[in-house]
């Protein structure tokens, strides 16, 4: 009984405002100024300023091509492998800037995991596929990667389903399973960010709801932004919401705000569907 | 519309690229026919060069030419039948068969043409025998008698007569395998032995140099190893003269008496006494030594094994080269190399390298790996056995390496193709999960990409194991005493040279004395080249396959 009314409160505190952790930090996430040519003719990204808070889930939403998954991959890094790349700016995750050059970028795509709009297991078993980002750090300890095997499915909500069969080829496993096997391998060498580009794009509603309870359970260890085309799932599952137009942000408020009354217009005209 | 009016349009719709199906269908099946016809006439002769046919005896009609010794009779298995046009003006058509009579040391040639008219009658005489010898090549002739060594004499007509020879000829074998245990291997390790105290004084700069202790216990050593050496010479001696202590006397078919020993007698049989079974049986027998035996009488007799396991040694040593050489290259080209003209143009080159005629790859082979690395290895490590060369001359890991060399761009062509094939979101999942560069190859593009590493390397062995050219130049012999690979440290000897099938085959049909006899030798060794490199290949092939099936792409 109890439990029950301790959920509602908090169902209810979110609906008001969203809920920072104790000493969880608003701006871990700073993103200031920041602009990206892939070509130096096209602005792809242009002077984005925003924070991200830590611990919360926070949506960036907008239409096809206007930059979402390049500001997410700005995040990690991984538009660094794209050669004739430029950007301005800067990107500060919890306090350390990220286009630093003394910056190890292996080490901060430990800490910043994406998960990719199109799941691409590797050709290998589940349990390898789950226990990849530890041993390429070197850890290869038996006891210890049976127990992350084992805590990433079950967090990933995909233990039940796979743990007769961990020695098997990844390759064999659903669309929506390998989208949650991608989940495991990410959250297995515990990240502080959790990147998603459109989780759930390719998957059935029972996947996706399963996704999204995995997304709410997931914010309470760490910080999540996930892209989404879908405005419902933006409303079910984050906290904060990013309106991205053309390589801008439009607008960033708390999910509820911006779904209740925007203060852009063509935010309004976006999530009520009458573009895009 | 019926469905049935529906795939008959279809039908016709696709019907309008027809002449085009056939024209280029006939291109294919034009190059079906050719391989078919190549590979039958290898398969068909090369099989029947172990097949024994029966023995085929003809009364020749007064004065023919054909006519040997003065005899009217002529024995041998029909080799072939052909009508030739003669060389006269009315160009008449004769038909005429090759026999294949044997007994080179009466004859002085192992086939005759008779022509048909020339024969007045022929028969299958039921007691002639056939022999595999050591010398000679076989006989063919009317066993007579056996004189044994204790002086006493068996006729072929005695009872017991069939039984000796076959024990004479048994103990004979073995006997034979006895001496070459004691020559080969045996005097083999004393010689090695003497060599190497004779290195060892060689490393003193001059004889007074060498301590005397150590100068008396070499010559004691040296003396213990000759008296070794003379026991077993002598040994080997008694056994030989045992080998010629029985003879076999038996009639030409021709004319006269002529006798062999028994000790040099390798196989006999009565070819016109054998029924299917017998014949299939002395057939896969004839294969299986022909597989296993050392070469006799300038590699006109006798096995080809020698050939077979350098063929094999080398290709290995050549795959073990040319994998990691080119699919680091390939690694360079595709993944680190900063893609642009350059790169281009060192691609095109590499292209092109596959163009080079082989025998180029061999001078550069000669020079570069026997010369210059060959000579440098001597220089530094077998100083004291110059002049003679060890390393520097040709040999199996020279042959290796100039192949390898040759068909490195078959190799970093195909990887490239493979690297290239790996999808894009698989290396980014590796690396977003903090893994580097390498550590994405290594675990990730490499795996995916060796079944078309092995394909690469399945092109490769089939060029380099077929391969002649070059080889003559760094390392091929017409007859190697050892092999590459064997029970004496270190076990893999990479300076000896070897035998090959390609060579054996190119030496047997052009450069053997008699190349009609060598003939159906050419055609064996053919089909057994043949058979290696798709034994080879089939075994990539199916390491490819399982890879395959292990590192599927994903199917989502
Ligand atoms: N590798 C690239 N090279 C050049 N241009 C690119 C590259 N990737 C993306 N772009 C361009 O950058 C722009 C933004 O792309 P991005 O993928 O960030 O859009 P998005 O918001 O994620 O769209 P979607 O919702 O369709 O995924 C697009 O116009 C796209 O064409
Ligand atoms: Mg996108």
């Amino acid at each position: 009984m109890t439990n029950t009314t301790a959920e509602n409160t908090t169902e209810e505190a979110v609906e008001t405002a969203p809920t920072t952790p104790e000493g969880a930090k608003l701006d871990y996430i700073k993103v200031e100024d920041f602009s990206f040519n892939y070509t130096p003719e096209v602005r792809v990204l242009d002077k984005i300023t925003m924070d991200i808070p830590e611990k919360q889930v926070t949506s960036f939403i907008g239409p096809s091509g206007c930059g979402k998954t390049t500001l997410l991959r700005n995040f990690n890094r991984m538009n660094d492998l794209i050669p004739g790349i430029t950007h301005e700016g800067t990107i500060h995750i919890d306090g350390q800037e990220i286009f630093d050059k003394k910056l190890e970028v292996i080490s901060l795509r430990k800490r910043i995991r994406m998960i990719f709009q199109k799941a691409n297991p590797f050709p290998k078993s589940i349990y390898e596929n789950v226990v990849y980002s530890l041993r390429v750090a070197g850890r290869n300890n038996k006891a210890l990667l049976d127990e992350v095997v084992e805590t990433s499915l079950r967090g990933a909500a995909l233990w039940d389903e796979v743990k007769d069969r961990l020695h098997d080829s990844a390759l064999g496993l659903s669309g929506g399973q390998m989208q949650r096997l991608s989940i495991a391998h990410a959250i297995a060498n515990q990240p502080e960010v959790l990147l998603m580009d459109e989780p759930c794009s390719a998957l059935d509603p029972i996947a996706t709801a399963k996704i999204e309870e995995l997304i709410c359970k997931l914010k309470n260890k760490f910080t999540v932004i996930i892209v989404t085309h879908n405005m419902q799932q933006a409303t079910r599952v984050s906290d904060q919401t990013a309106y991205f137009y053309l390589g801008k942000m439009i607008e960033m408020n708390a999910t509820q705000e911006i779904f209740r009354n925007p203060s852009c217009e063509e935010t309004e005209r976006y999530i009520s569907g009458k573009f895009g | 519309m019926t469905p049935f009016e529906n795939s008959k349009s279809s039908k016709k719709s696709s019907g309008r690229g027809e002449p085009m199906v056939w024209f280029t269908g006939m291109w294919l099946s034009f190059g079906m026919l050719m391989i078919i016809v190549l590979l039958s006439i290898i398969v068909k002769n090369g099989f029947s060069t172990f097949w024994p046919s029966p023995v085929l005896q003809i009364e020749l009609v007064e004065g023919s030419e054909a006519g040997l010794r003065g005899s009217s009779k002529l024995a041998g298995d029909i080799r072939k039948e052909q009508i030739r046009t003669t060389a006269s003006e009315t160009g008449e058509a004769v038909p005429e068969i090759q026999l294949f009579i044997g007994n080179r040391e009466a004859y002085n040639t192992g086939f005759r043409f008779v022509m048909e008219s020339d024969i007045k009658s022929r028969d299958f005489p039921e007691g002639i025998m056939r022999a595999e010898r050591l010398e000679y090549g076989d006989m063919i002739g009317y066993p007579a008698r056996l004189e044994l060594a204790d002086g006493s004499t068996i006729k072929s007509t005695d009872d017991s007569f069939a039984s000796t020879l076959h024990d004479i000829v048994k103990e004979g074998n073995k006997r034979r395998h006895e001496i070459e245990h004691i020559e080969k291997d045996q005097i083999g390790a004393i010689n090695r032995s003497m060599e190497s105290i004779k290195m060892k004084r060689r490393g003193w700069e001059s004889e007074e140099d060498i301590p005397e202790k150590t100068q008396k216990e070499m010559e004691e050593k040296q003396a213990e190893l000759q008296a070794d050496y003379e026991e077993l010479a002598s040994e080997a001696k008694t056994l030989r003269e045992l080998q010629s202590a029985n003879t076999l006397h038996y009639l030409l078919p021709t004319d006269g008496e002529r006798s062999v020993p028994t000790g040099s007698i390798v196989d006999y049989y009565y070819p016109n006494q054998l029924n299917l079974f017998q014949r299939t049986l002395r057939f896969f027998k004839r294969v299986g030594s022909f597989v296993k035996e050392d070469p006799r009488e300038a590699n006109t007799e006798g096995g080809i094994f020698p050939a077979i396991f350098g063929t094999f040694v080398m290709t290995l040593l050549m795959s073990v080269a040319v994998v990691p050489f080119g699919v680091l290259a390939a690694i360079y080209l595709r993944e680190y190399a900063k893609q642009g003209p350059i790169v281009r143009s060192v691609r095109i080159a590499v292209n092109n390298l596959a163009g080079v005629p082989s025998i180029v790859f061999g001078v550069f082979g000669l020079g570069f790996f026997v010369y210059f690395m060959g000579g440098s290895i001597d220089s530094l490590f077998f100083s004291e056995r110059l002049p003679t060369p060890t390393f520097g001359t040709g040999g199996v890991i020279w042959a290796s390496l100039t192949l390898a060399l040759m068909t490195v761009p078959v190799v970093i062509v195909s990887t490239e193709e493979a690297l290239v094939a790996v999808p894009r979101g698989v290396r980014e999942a590796s690396l977003a999960a903090g893994a580097s560069k390498w550590q994405t190859i290594q675990r990730i593009v490499l795996p995916a990409s060796l079944p078309g590493i092995i394909t690469g390397l399945i092109l490769a062995m089939a060029r380099g194991a077929g391969e002649v050219a070059p080889l003559m130049l760094v390392g091929v012999v017409k007859l190697a005493p050892t092999l590459p690979l064997d029970t004496i440290a270190p076990f893999i000897h990479l300076e000896r040279k070897f035998m090959h099938l390609g060579f054996h085959i190119y030496d047997l049909g052009f450069q053997s004395p008699d190349s009609e006899a060598a003939k159906p030798m050419v055609f064996a060794t053919t089909l057994l080249l043949i058979g290696l490199v798709i034994a080879l290949n089939a075994f990539a092939i199916i390491i490819r396959e399982r890879l395959r099936r292990k590192y599927k792409t994903s199917a989502f």
